[in-house]
């Protein structure tokens, strides 16, 4: 009677490794670079805590294809040149299946072209130039791009701010600035508005008074700032110790909450457009937000944050979808997403593997920033 | 022609500062006759002993402006002190290139020891000074860069009267025109390296806490780029010469500030360097250096 006891008993045995399977099962690896130190680290920082809130959930609730996700991320210090390194490292050595990254267009067109080769997706959250995901057919992302984004802005300049003369203060040494820049001229000026002048900054000055006295002299009625928050922020600050009293608008770069520490007071009257507000009535916003803020020490999710966590959710659908980590299959899947519902909107990848999504405009006001309104494609 | 002067006054307050980090690699290159990479990053330290004390004085007070100053101030002439007696003391004597890469090194250690122990993300320098602008018609002055101004040229003063006017300063000179001799007639080189680190590393921390002031975003890199242009304000000015380095500072930051303003924006410090290459072909030894002939 010794046998069936021992047999039962290792029936058990079999069915407990079954539920533990998840564990045992080899983890599907996901490589994400960012910006989490540096400059930009806000970027880097708000992304990365929305792709990590992603993955706890996906695995708390049994992971994909009955493996979980494990997330490997490298960090780029903000640097020219280093996201090509961890990209190269993320794939040779960690071998990832997919990437996540990045925030700023700059950084992605550096990797773009390593994951490409090597046929890994890659799934940028931010990164908003229409060059990026032109670099090939392996380049995806899951926010709008600069076309749209200038467009919106210079409609809004028009019609909102009342402004027929403008000046722009763009970035030379940023895709991402140069990009919008001529996005927004091309709505603009067909529009019957007027750029009476531009001027140029490199990343990472400091001092912006040459080009704002001139601005001054060229008496505008709005300033677009197509920067990232530090510089812009940096901006606005001196343009009002110089009398200058026009709104300033910018993009999704203004979007960090350094730019009110900087900015501060400087800021009001200013608005950017950006992809996401956790100000959104919407219940899908609202539940994020709330899950967000319990797992990241009650901070609120920015756009990045939330453009993240729909990054590692699109990932995930297309390897359930592909129903392996194989790269082209994989490729195939992400390509095929459809009407995908996230936190940042319905989300479905175009011939050209960009998404399609409304633009948020914010307004700074008392020092905070403010939900002003939401334009569709 | 409001705009000219506008221009003028933000390409003075900006040079101001450039004078300010450039004195400190002259003083160094006078006694030592080597090039400290690591002042760049004490003007980093100044400005963030600054961020740290502008939460213990009440905002917006002359009085807990000037604390701040001279804390930051007193702080990094030890820093700098320490630096010299720790990494460059031990290779007195040694070549010249030896000495450089060791200041390359601690260069380094202080920007990343700085993403260590500040964190690497930009701070907000709190406005430890009151800040008003005053407008004269169209000219808008701040009172931010009226302290620039007017601090760098009391610190040049100073300077200036310490180096001609009291025993150190002798010293200080005597070991700069022959270290050997100096020793002979008595003096401490030791002593008055020392001193020169101490007083070139508090220029640098004044300098932090202006360029913080003006510009209120700082992070441990942020010493990379004035250091650089000081540098070159330096040696336009003439390598080893004080009021020298003063001049190539504010020359710096006022052509720097005119090309920025004009539509050659994009070109920036392509425009300022190459006038730098210009000044220099025809004035190797910079503008106040003094051409001397080597001894052989």
């Amino acid at each position: 009677m010794k046998t069936p006891a021992l047999l039962l008993l290792l029936a058990a045995a079999s069915v407990l490794s079954l539920s533990n399977g998840l564990h045992a099962a080899a983890p599907i690896k996901l490589g994400e670079y960012a910006s989490l130190t540096g400059k930009e680290a806000g970027f880097g920082q708000t992304s990365h805590q929305g792709v990590v809130l992603a993955i706890e959930e996906i695995n708390a609730a049994g992971g994909v294809l009955g493996r979980p996700l494990e997330l490997v991320y490298e960090d780029n210090q903000t640097k020219p040149g280093e996201s090509a390194t961890v990209v190269k490292k993320l794939i040779s050595r960690d071998k990832v299946v997919a990437l996540i990254g990045e925030v700023s267009s700059g950084r992605s067109l550096e990797a773009a072209p390593i994951a490409q080769a090597a046929k890994i997706p890659m799934v940028a959250p931010a990164a908003t130039n229409p060059k990026v995901t032109q670099t090939g057919n392996y380049i995806f992302r899951v926010c709008f791009i600069d076309p749209f984004q200038g467009t919106v802005m210079a409609k809004f300049a028009k019609e909102d701010l009342k402004a027929r003369r403008v000046a722009i203060l763009s970035s030379v040494s940023n895709a991402y600035s140069l990009g919008l820049a001529k996005f927004f001229k091309e709505t603009f000026i067909p529009a019957g508005g007027e750029v009476v002048s531009e001027k140029n900054f490199s990343e990472g000055d400091k001092d912006f008074r040459a080009q704002l006295t001139a601005v001054k002299a060229a008496n505008v009625d709005a300033v677009f700032v197509p920067g990232y928050y530090t510089e812009s922020a940096l901006i606005v600050r001196q343009a009002r110790d110089l009398g200058l009293t026009m709104p300033f608008f910018g993009g999704d770069g203004w979007e960090d909450e350094q730019l009110l520490k900087i900015g501060g007071e400087a800021l009001n009257g200013c608005y950017y457009s950006t992809h996401f507000s956790a100000e959104n009535t919407d219940p899908v916003v609202a539940a994020f937000t709330a899950k967000y803020k319990a797992r990241w020490n009650n901070e609120s999710p920015g756009a990045f944050s939330a453009l993240g966590y729909d990054a590692v959710y699109i990932i995930a659908d297309a390897i359930k979808r592909a129903g392996t980590t194989d790269g082209p299959k994989l490729r195939d899947a992400l390509a095929a997403t459809k009407d995908f519902s996230g936190v940042t909107g319905l989300t479905t990848i175009d011939k050209d593997r960009n998404a399609s999504k409304p633009a948020t405009i914010i307004a700074l006001r008392d020092g905070k920033a403010k939900f002003h309104k939401t334009v569709s494609p | 022609m409001s705009e000219f002067l506008q221009q003028l006054l933000n390409g003075l307050s900006l040079g101001a500062i450039y004078a300010l980090i450039a004195l400190g690699y002259t003083m160094v290159y006078g006694v030592l006759r080597f090039i400290n990479f690591a002042h760049a990053d004490v003007f980093m330290v100044g400005a963030f002993i600054g961020y740290y004390m502008g939460k213990l004085v009440p905002e917006n007070t002359i009085w807990g402006g000037l604390v701040v100053l001279l804390v930051a101030m007193i702080g990094c002439a030890l820093l700098g002190m320490l630096i010299e007696r720790l990494a460059y003391r031990p290779l007195r004597g040694a070549a010249t290139l030896n000495v450089l890469i060791t200041a390359i090194g601690v260069s380094l250690l202080l920007q990343y020891s700085g993403q260590v122990f500040f964190g690497a993300t930009p701070r907000t320098f709190p406005a430890v000074f009151p800040s008003v602008n005053f407008a004269l018609g169209n000219l808008v002055i701040s009172s931010n860069q009226v302290v620039v101004i007017v601090v760098t040229a009391l610190l040049m003063v100073g300077l200036q009267l310490i180096v001609y006017r009291t025993r150190i300063g002798t010293a200080m000179r005597a070991v700069s025109l022959n270290p050997k001799a100096a020793q002979l007639v008595g003096i401490n080189n030791d002593i008055v390296i020392s001193f020169t680190f101490g007083l070139g590393s508090a220029l640098a921390a004044a300098g932090g806490i202006l360029y913080a002031l003006n510009y209120p975003s700082i992070d441990p890199l942020m010493g990379v780029m004035p250091g650089l242009k000081a540098f070159v304000a330096a040696v336009l000015g003439g390598i080893g010469n004080i009021p020298g380095a003063a001049l190539g500072g504010l020359l710096l930051g006022i052509v720097e500030t005119f090309v920025n303003g004009s539509q050659w924006s994009t070109y920036k410090d392509a425009i300022a360097f190459a006038i730098l290459i210009i000044i220099l072909l025809f004035r190797p030894a910079g503008l106040l250096g003094k051409v001397s002939a080597e001894k052989v």
